[in-house]
């Protein structure tokens, strides 16, 4: 496929599978329908199994972790004496803690605290940063200059050391998680969103704004905002990914949600003392956080290159 | 419609000779004072800085004049500045100094929400048809944007949106509700025309709208623009790096060379009787059945084709390094436009003589008579001989 | 007729040397006239999740030693994939599906390895592309790059490479060639760096030159000095030539002959004074009118050409132009022309016999026998049958595939 997109001298890539010339007098020729062009043909094939297993995945995660308080589970604080690392069981399909909490009740209730901090810190980071980047593109000049200076002095910053000192200082709560992790993503929201502004400004259709009238902030709302807007979703989509495993290394350094809250994060460090004893509580929910991320990240990498190629379909 | 333009030459003549002490005439001697000038640019001066500290002089005192239904061909070769005349009379960006008036406002003197109105009468059409449209839109929603943004009900919206889609050949029922990737690239320009032409603009600038497209569609949108002009009574700038296209459109012609105007005249005029060397250079560089014609064209050209720096552009005429008639007196002088004939203005000191090349066209067309049409007379044969 | 540069016949042929003519009087027979380059029935089809692209379909044509041909057509005609095919520079991939032979000087090219293709490319074959910025590498010198296929064909050391490299570079009129050969691609502008191309491609005396669009990117003032250093190198040279452009203002000029491609076939092939002289196919008359001409008074109303390229997904069953054409009747929907000649078409009964040979089986015509002039239509322009069918649609207002007729397209 590749290979016909580069030699071919764009015979596909005009859209020849489109609406034919509706000027020129081929009425009969519409019948083809838009949607049967190449560029849909190749997005049937790319959204294919593997992309609907992801989905399907995550689907069940957000699904369980929504639904969680009507789901018939353990209390997933309750201990279980009867249920300490213990095996496989039907009441307790996943077995249980050191301490005899109920493995898949804590998973789910993990699931939670894990995608809250994941989903919340993405849009905090993004919705600020995307901005900010659109500014600094748009505007430039001074502006851009000072809040690239400001970027790159965050991004100079050790992050770990960051998220270290805040819970230090403001103590361990989901909340300042949330916004630690927000604010080191800023940076690089914010460069992106200025690195795709700046490549739409160029772009004619902005030209032809200005032109027929438009002032500068619809011209931003109407014309550059929309097509930012793709390209910092699905790269905030994979950072929700990258988040929760974030939020699972900090659990493990004793810095996470603190406790009783589960997450995925400290239900690992949780089971790290009875590893060589009873591996299945640290490792089941280490498998979920794995598997949810690898889905995160192919969904997104997916829907990401779906927007690629139709552009590059333009 | 060829009337009305002959119609206008005469009175242009005579209003331009008239004032002959007037400094201001002499220095602008192509500009015409006539009541129906629509647009008319003045000393046009555009500098872009560069790393370094150096700075692009892309456009350097270009001065013309439009009248009501005329098409105005701006040719050049890339580089020469005429995108960014095109633009910097849109003021996008605002040129460095210079005047760009239309009907004798200057919109560079304008406070900018009275200039973002006056501009509404002005309108542009770009090269890259799909560059121009925003993908995330609809069509429907692209074009009734400009509407949207002076106010109009949504009702006088969407029929001025199917009027004037309708007027580019495109069924608005069809094409309404779909996104540009959707459309081929003659399409895209038909949808940039109909959301130029939306706001019934007075002057449509179009750079280069055809650059992009295969010969046959581009036959398709020449035609369009030219029903276009007649319909919605245009006046247009027309700037395009294709000597032929910009002859057919064009009612008058100008030249640019690195930032300046070489040679203004009217369109066939021009082609049959270039007077500046460098026009007579790029026409005779058209390919043409003739090897040999393109041979001493190539030949002609000092340089192998190579154009000088728009960062340090020689001194006095900018095509001296090129020019095979230029002398001493072109490195320290400036040539100024001059008036040659009936409408015919060329900044040179030298310029080619017309008895040559109406001899050299002869000549041309009595060696190939046995073929029938003479295109001879496109090719001065003062160039031949060299 | 049409109106690109109504004008004199072209001088091409008549200014240069006789082309191969020594290679004629010494070798008789059949081996004299062995073109230098032939593809036969060369199809390159790629596979996408939309269906089958067929962007080569079926190309037949040669190249004959000094030659140069041109090749024209829109984008999506297969001009460039065929070419590029030609040469050996499209291999087979998993989406990729090939057909038809190449054969050079007599040996077949089309199977070889790459390993053995590449010592004929450069020494026997060399090609330019449309944008030299991306056909030469940006982190080496041009004197190296030169010197590279210098060393690796001929053998030469550094130092005569070097040597070499100055000389090819002053031959294709670079000015300063000692200090060039120490540049970088992007000191040089476009012109230059096409010059530049143009001395790699020479470098090994190539006897077969593939110019793909090779001043599509250029100033129509730089296009002219390109144009003119490839013409007197390929007649210093002796070199066969073919060019691949949409431009037929530059195919007039410079070839010897041309072939008309369209949906991945060659729809029509003659010597390039014929062709101009008198287009036989409707697409090739309708694309000479669509071009502004530089004659005659300005604001003339162009013949366009309706519609667009077509579908290389689903090709109509009959002749690819029919929807666009002028003269499309009913069997120009069904059925689709063979590629003949005039003579075949005198010697067949009209209409009738002529069906009989399909473009499908042994290959009647090919589009590179020398001074043929070749066709895919059945209503021929410029024939009573093309007259007549045309004559009928302006009648009835349409052609049989329901185009609109407009004043201005006939």
């Amino acid at each position: 496929m590749a290979e016909a997109r580069e030699t071919l001298e764009e015979p596909i890539l005009t859209g020849n599978g489109g609406p034919t010339d509706l000027a020129a007098m081929e009425p009969d020729l519409l019948d083809v329908e838009p949607d049967q062009t190449v560029a849909s043909g190749r997005r049937r094939r790319s959204f294919q199994f593997g992309w609907w297993l992801a989905c399907g995945w995550l689907i069940l995660v957000v699904g369980a972790a929504l639904l969680a308080p009507i789901l018939p589970l353990w209390e997933p604080g309750t201990p279980d004496y009867t249920n300490v690392a213990g095996g496989l069981s039907a009441s307790h399909p996943l077995g249980g803690d050191a301490i005899g909490r109920d493995n898949l009740s804590r998973l789910i209730y993990g699931a939670r605290a894990s995608l809250l901090v994941g989903l919340s810190a993405v849009v905090l980071g993004a919705v600020i940063g995307g901005l900010l980047g659109i500014i600094a593109g748009y505007v430039g000049g001074k502006v851009e200059r000072v809040l690239l200076t400001l970027t790159d002095a965050t991004l100079a910053f050790p992050g770990l050391v960051l998220l270290i000192a805040a819970v230090a200082v403001f103590g361990a709560s989901m909340t300042v998680i949330i916004v630690g992790l927000a604010v080191l993503s800023i940076p690089t929201f914010i460069r992106l969103a200025r690195a795709t502004t700046l490549v739409i400004v160029q772009r004619e259709f902005v030209t032809a704004a200005r032109a027929y009238g438009a002032r500068p902030m619809r011209v931003m709302l109407r014309e550059v905002v929309p097509n930012v807007v793709l390209p910092v979703a699905a790269y905030g989509f994979i950072m929700v990914g990258v988040f929760i495993v974030a939020e699972g290394s900090l659990s493990f350094l004793g810095l996470g949600i603190p406790p009783p809250t589960p997450s995925w994060g400290s239900m690992i460090a949780a089971g790290r003392t009875e590893l060589l004893t009873h591996p299945q509580i640290s490792l089941i929910p280490a498998a979920v956080m794995f598997v949810t991320v690898l889905s995160i990240n192919y969904v997104g990498e997916r829907t990401r290159k779906r927007f690629e190629v139709k552009d590059s379909n333009l | 419609m060829t009337d009305l333009v002959k119609d206008e030459r005469q009175n242009k003549t005579g209003a331009s000779s008239g004032p002959g002490g007037d400094p201001g005439a002499s220095r602008h001697v192509q500009l015409r004072d006539a009541d129906d000038v629509v647009l008319s640019v003045e000393d046009l001066v555009v500098e872009f800085g560069v790393g370094g500290g150096s700075t692009v002089h892309a456009v350097s005192g270009v001065s013309f004049d439009v009248r009501r239904g005329e098409t105005l061909g701006l040719v050049g070769e890339s580089g020469c500045g005429k995108s960014t005349t095109g633009r910097s009379i849109m003021q996008l960006p605002k040129p460095t100094s210079g005047s760009v008036r239309l009907h004798g406002d200057n919109l560079g003197g304008m406070p900018s929400g009275q200039m973002r109105r006056a501009r509404r009468k002005l309108q542009m059409i770009f090269q890259d048809p799909i560059s121009s449209l925003n993908p995330r839109r609809r069509i429907a929603d692209i074009i009734a944007e400009p509407l949207r943004v002076w106010g109009s009900s949504p009702d006088a919206r969407k029929a001025k949106v199917a009027e004037t889609l309708e007027a580019v050949g495109l069924d608005p029922q069809l094409v309404a509700d779909r996104r540009p990737h959707q459309f081929s690239g003659g399409q895209c320009q038909r949808i940039s025309i109909a959301r130029a032409l939306v706001l019934e603009p007075e002057v449509l600038i179009c750079d280069e709208p055809v650059s992009a497209l295969d010969v046959s569609v581009q036959a398709q949108i020449l035609n369009l623009l030219e029903e276009m002009k007649e319909r919605y009574q245009l006046t247009m700038i027309f700037i395009s790096h294709d000597l032929a296209v910009v002859r057919n459109i064009s009612d008058r012609v100008a030249v640019m060379y690195l930032g300046k105007l070489c040679e203004i005249a009217p369109a066939v005029e021009l082609f049959d009787r270039p007077r500046h060397h460098y026009s007579s250079l790029l026409l005779s560089s058209i390919p043409s059945a003739d090897q040999d014609a393109t041979t001493s064209a190539a030949r002609l050209d000092r340089s192998g084709g190579e154009m000088p720096s728009p960062v340090s552009p020689p001194s006095g005429c900018r095509f001296r390094t090129r020019c095979p008639a230029a002398t001493e007196r072109c490195a320290v002088e400036e040539p100024l436009m001059r008036q040659v004939g009936d409408g015919h203005f060329v900044a040179c000191h030298h310029p080619l003589e017309v008895a040559e090349v109406v001899a050299s066209g002869a000549e041309g067309s009595v060696e190939r008579s046995a073929d029938g049409t003479p295109d001879g007379a496109l090719r001065p044969v003062a160039l031949e001989g060299v | 007729m049409t109106s690109i540069d109504a004008g004199p016949a072209d001088q091409r042929r008549d200014t240069r040397p006789p082309a191969a003519g020594s290679a004629q009087t010494t070798a008789p027979g059949a081996t004299a006239t062995r073109p230098l380059l032939e593809v036969d029935q060369l199809r390159v089809h790629f596979a996408t999740p939309a269906g089958l692209v067929r962007a080569v379909d079926g190309v037949s044509l040669s190249v004959r030693a000094g030659e140069v041909l041109g090749v024209v057509g829109e984008s999506g005609s297969g001009k460039t994939v065929m070419s590029r095919r030609a040469m050996g520079l499209v291999g087979p991939g998993t989406t990729t599906r090939l057909s038809g032979t190449v054969r050079y000087d007599g040996t077949e090219i089309s199977a070889l390895p790459p390993a053995e293709l590449s010592k004929l490319w450069g020494s026997e074959m060399a090609m330019i592309l449309q944008d030299p910025m991306t056909s030469l590498n940006p982190v080496k010198r041009v004197g190296e790059q030169i010197g590279e296929s210098l060393r690796r064909h001929l053998g030469l050391d550094r130092a005569a490479a070097h040597q070499r490299a100055v000389q090819l570079l002053r031959s294709v009129g670079l000015s300063e060639p000692e200090r060039r050969v120490r540049q970088y691609p992007h000191e040089l502008s476009g012109g230059m760096r096409q010059r530049v191309t143009i001395a790699i491609a020479l470098s090994c005396d190539p006897r077969l030159l593939f110019a793909d669009e090779p001043t599509t990117a250029l100033d129509v003032t730089v296009q002219a000095q390109i144009l003119e250093l490839l013409a007197r190198q390929q007649a210093e040279h002796r070199m066969a030539m073919m060019i691949v452009t949409h431009d037929l203002r530059v195919v007039r000029g410079h070839t010897d002959r041309v072939v008309v491609m369209y949906a991945g076939k060659v729809v029509e092939a003659a010597p390039t004074r014929t062709l101009f002289a008198a287009p036989r196919m409707p697409y090739t008359e309708a694309l000479m009118n669509a071009v502004p001409p530089l004659t005659g008074s300005n604001h003339a109303v162009l013949r366009v050409i309706p519609g667009r390229p077509p579908n290389l997904l689903a090709p109509p069953p009959g002749c690819a132009f029919a929807p666009r054409c002028a003269s499309a009747q009913e069997r120009c929907l069904t059925e689709m022309p063979p590629l003949r000649s005039a003579a075949d078409l005198a010697g067949a009964s009209p209409g009738g016999s002529a069906a009989g040979a399909p473009a499908g089986g042994p290959a009647p015509a090919i589009a590179g026998t020398p001074d043929d002039h070749v066709y895919r239509c059945w209503y021929p322009v410029g024939t009573e049958a093309g007259d007549e069918a045309r004559r009928t649609n302006i009648e009835r207002g349409h052609t049989a595939a329901g185009t609109p007729i407009l004043a201005e397209a006939v």
